[in-house]
C-alpha cells in the first residue's frame, strides 16, 4: 500500500466534517471517494494534500508520516491536488499555468519535457498555450487543471470532483483521461465524485463515505452491483 | 511651449506617483492590505540615502542603499508585524481591519523615531545634477536635466519591474500568489516568503519615489515635510485610478494623476494643488470605479 490514512480526523470548528476515516490505496491504484454533498469528501482530499490540519489520525505515504506537512513540501514528495472547481488561475495564460506546476523543480530541461507531454496528452492545451485561461471552456480548464498537476511530476494525484458543472460529453473524456493517465504514468490516484457511477466505472476501489464516516469499502465493480450503494447514490 | 513644459513637468511627477502606487499595489496584491505606512517607509529610505549621501558622496550609491535598507525595513515589517497580527487576529470584525489600522499607527511611530534619530529639522540631498531648466530657442523651461534623469531612472526600474513579473519565474510565483494562493502553495510555491518579498520589492519602489520627491522637489526634507504626505495621497489614489491589483494600472494611474494636476495648476488655478488630486480621484470612480484597467469584479464558473 503506498497511501495509508488511519483514523484520520479533520473539524471545522466545532464540526467533524471527517471522523475517524481509515483508507489504503495500492501503488498504482485508482480509489474513488463517493458520497453526497457534505459528507467530507473534500475536507478529506484536502487533509491529504495539506490544505486542512487533522485534528488527529496518521497520513502516511510510500513509508513516510505526512500528516500535517504543508502543501508546498508534499508537491515536492509527488503529492498533486488539483482542487474543486477547475482550479486554473484566469489572469494567467495557459502557459503560465503550466509552468506554474513546474515551478519548483530546479531543472529547465525536465520542465521543457514535461511541458511537451502535457501537450501530448491535451493537444487543446497547446493550440491555446498562449491564451489567458480564462478564455478556455469548462472541459479545457479541467484539462489545464490537471495539466498543470502533472507538470509537478506527481506519484499521487488527488482529484476533486474533476467532472463538476461540465457537459455529459466531456465528463465522459475526463474521466477516460484520468483512467489512461494512471495507467500509463503509473500514477496513484485518490478521486473524490459526486458522480458516483462515472468514478466507480473508471476506479479500481471503491469507497463511500457518510457524514464524515467510512460506510463502505469495496472493488469499484462490486460497489456498483451493491443494491444499498445504488439506491442511494447511483440513483435506481 | 507651455503646452509641452506642463505635459514634461506632468509626466516626471507622475512618475514619481507611479513607483509609489506600484508599492501600494504590491503589497495589496501580494497580503491585501493597504499600507499607509509606505509614505513612512520611504520617509526612512531616505533618510538611509541621506546618510549614505553624507557619508559617501554620490548620489548614485545613496539610490541603491535606500533601495535595499527600504526592502529589508518592508520585509521586516510583513515578516514581524503583519504576520502576528494575521495570526492573532483572524477572525471576527478586526480581522479585515486590523492590519490597516496597524499600518496607520506604524506611519506614526516611523515618524517619531525618525524625529529622535535625525531631529526634526529639515535635512537636505542634493540633486546630481542640475535642476536648471533646459534652454530651447532662448526660453526656458522648467524641463530640466534632472527631470530628464528621473523620468529615465524610473523608467528603467519600470522595466526591469516588467521583466521580473513576466519573464521569470519568481515573477510566475508573485503573480500566482496574488491571484490563487491555494493553487500557488499546491503548484509548491512557498506563498509566505513570496509575500514578504512582495512587501520588500515595494520598500524598494517606494524608496526611490522618496528620494526623488525629495530631489524633485528643493531637496529639503523633514518628518513631516509636505512633499511625503503628497506622496502617500498621490501614490495611493494613482493606485486606485489603476484598479489597485494591476502593476500596468498603477503607472498608468500615476502618470494620468501627474499630467492631471500639472494641467490643473497651469491652465486652472495653482491654488488647487492639495484639491485636484482628490477631485480626480473622484472623477475616475464615478466614470470607472474599477480602475482604469481593472476588470469589473463578477462571479466566475
Amino acid at each position: 500500500m503506498s497511501l495509508n490514512v488511519s483514523n484520520l480526523t479533520v473539524h471545522h470548528g466545532a464540526i467533524c466534517a471527517v471522523n475517524q476515516v481509515s483508507l489504503a490505496v495500492p501503488t498504482g491504484g485508482l480509489a474513488a471517494i463517493i458520497g453526497s454533498n457534505g459528507a467530507g469528501k473534500t475536507t478529506l482530499l484536502r487533509a491529504l494534500s495539506g490544505l486542512n490540519k487533522p485534528t488527529s489520525g496518521v497520513v502516511n505515504w510510500m513509508g513516510q508520516t505526512i500528516t500535517a506537512e504543508k502543501p508546498e513540501k508534499l508537491v515536492r514528495m509527488g503529492i498533486s491536488h488539483v482542487s474543486e472547481g477547475k482550479s486554473v488561475i484566469p489572469e494567467l495564460t495557459v502557459r503560465e499555468n503550466l509552468e506554474l506546476g513546474a515551478i519548483w523543480r530546479k531543472d529547465g530541461k525536465e520542465m521543457k519535457e514535461s511541458l511537451s507531454q502535457v501537450i501530448e496528452i491535451f493537444p487543446r492545451l497547446g493550440e491555446r498555450i498562449s491564451q489567458r485561461s480564462d478564455s478556455l471552456s469548462g472541459g479545457e480548464r479541467q484539462m489545464l487543471a490537471i495539466g498543470r498537476a502533472i507538470m509537478s511530476k506527481p506519484k499521487l494525484l488527488l482529484l476533486d470532483e474533476p467532472s463538476l458543472g461540465l457537459a455529459p460529453l466531456v465528463v465522459e473524456q475526463i474521466f477516460q483521461t484520468i483512467r489512461d493517465l494512471t495507467t500509463q504514468m503509473r500514477l496513484t490516484v485518490v478521486l473524490v465524485e459526486q458522480n458516483a457511477m462515472g468514478a466507480l466505472k473508471i476506479a479500481d476501489l471503491g469507497i463511500v463515505l457518510n457524514l464524515g464516516k467510512v460506510v463502505a469499502v469495496d472493488h469499484a465493480q462490486a460497489l456498483i452491483q451493491d443494491p444499498a450503494v445504488r439506491a442511494a447514490y447511483l440513483g435506481y | 511651449m507651455q503646452l509641452l513644459n506642463t505635459l514634461l513637468i506632468g509626466i516626471t511627477a507622475g512618475s514619481i506617483y507611479s513607483l509609489m502606487a506600484i508599492a501600494f499595489v504590491l503589497v495589496w496584491r501580494s497580503t491585501r492590505v493597504v499600507n499607509f505606512a509606505q509614505a513612512g517607509m520611504a520617509l526612512l529610505s531616505t533618510y538611509f540615502g541621506y546618510e549614505a549621501v553624507s557619508r559617501l558622496g554620490s548620489f548614485w550609491i545613496a539610490l541603491p542603499v535606500a533601495m535595499i535598507g527600504g526592502a529589508i525595513f518592508a520585509a521586516l515589517v510583513e515578516l514581524i508585524l503583519m504576520r502576528l497580527l494575521v495570526k492573532h487576529a483572524s477572525s471576527g470584525p478586526i480581522a479585515g481591519v486590523a492590519p490597516i489600522i496597524a499600518t496607520l499607527g506604524l506611519l506614526g511611530v516611523i515618524k517619531s523615531v525618525v524625529t529622535m534619530i535625525w531631529g526634526g529639522q529639515d535635512l537636505r540631498i542634493v540633486a546630481p545634477i542640475s535642476n536648471n531648466g533646459f534652454t530651447i530657442n532662448g526660453e526656458t523651461l522648467v524641463f530640466s536635466p534632472l527631470k530628464l534623469l528621473v523620468l529615465v531612472v524610473v523608467m528603467v526600474l519600470l522595466i526591469m519591474l516588467s521583466i521580473l513579473f513576466q519573464k521569470t519565474n519568481l515573477g510566475l510565483a508573485l503573480r500566482a500568489s496574488a491571484h490563487a494562493p491555494e493553487i500557488a502553495r499546491l503548484s509548491g510555491v512557498r506563498v509566505d516568503a513570496v509575500r514578504t518579498l512582495g512587501w520588500a520589492l515595494a520598500g524598494a519602489a517606494g524608496a526611490v519615489a522618496g528620494l526623488f520627491q525629495t530631489v524633485n522637489g528643493n531637496g529639503n526634507f523633514s518628518p513631516d515635510s509636505i512633499e511625503f504626505s503628497l506622496l502617500l495621497v498621490s501614490g495611493f489614489i494613482a493606485a486606485v485610478i489603476g484598479g489597485l491589483d494591476s502593476l500596468l494600472g498603477a503607472v498608468l494611474g500615476g502618470l494620468f494623476l501627474g499630467i492631471s494636476i500639472s494641467f490643473v495648476l497651469m491652465y486652472v488655478s495653482s491654488g488647487l494643488f492639495f484639491i485636484a488630486p482628490f477631485v480626480i480621484l473622484l472623477i475616475v470612480l464615478f466614470v470607472r470605479p474599477q480602475g482604469i484597467i481593472g476588470v469589473k469584479a463578477g462571479r466566475r464558473a
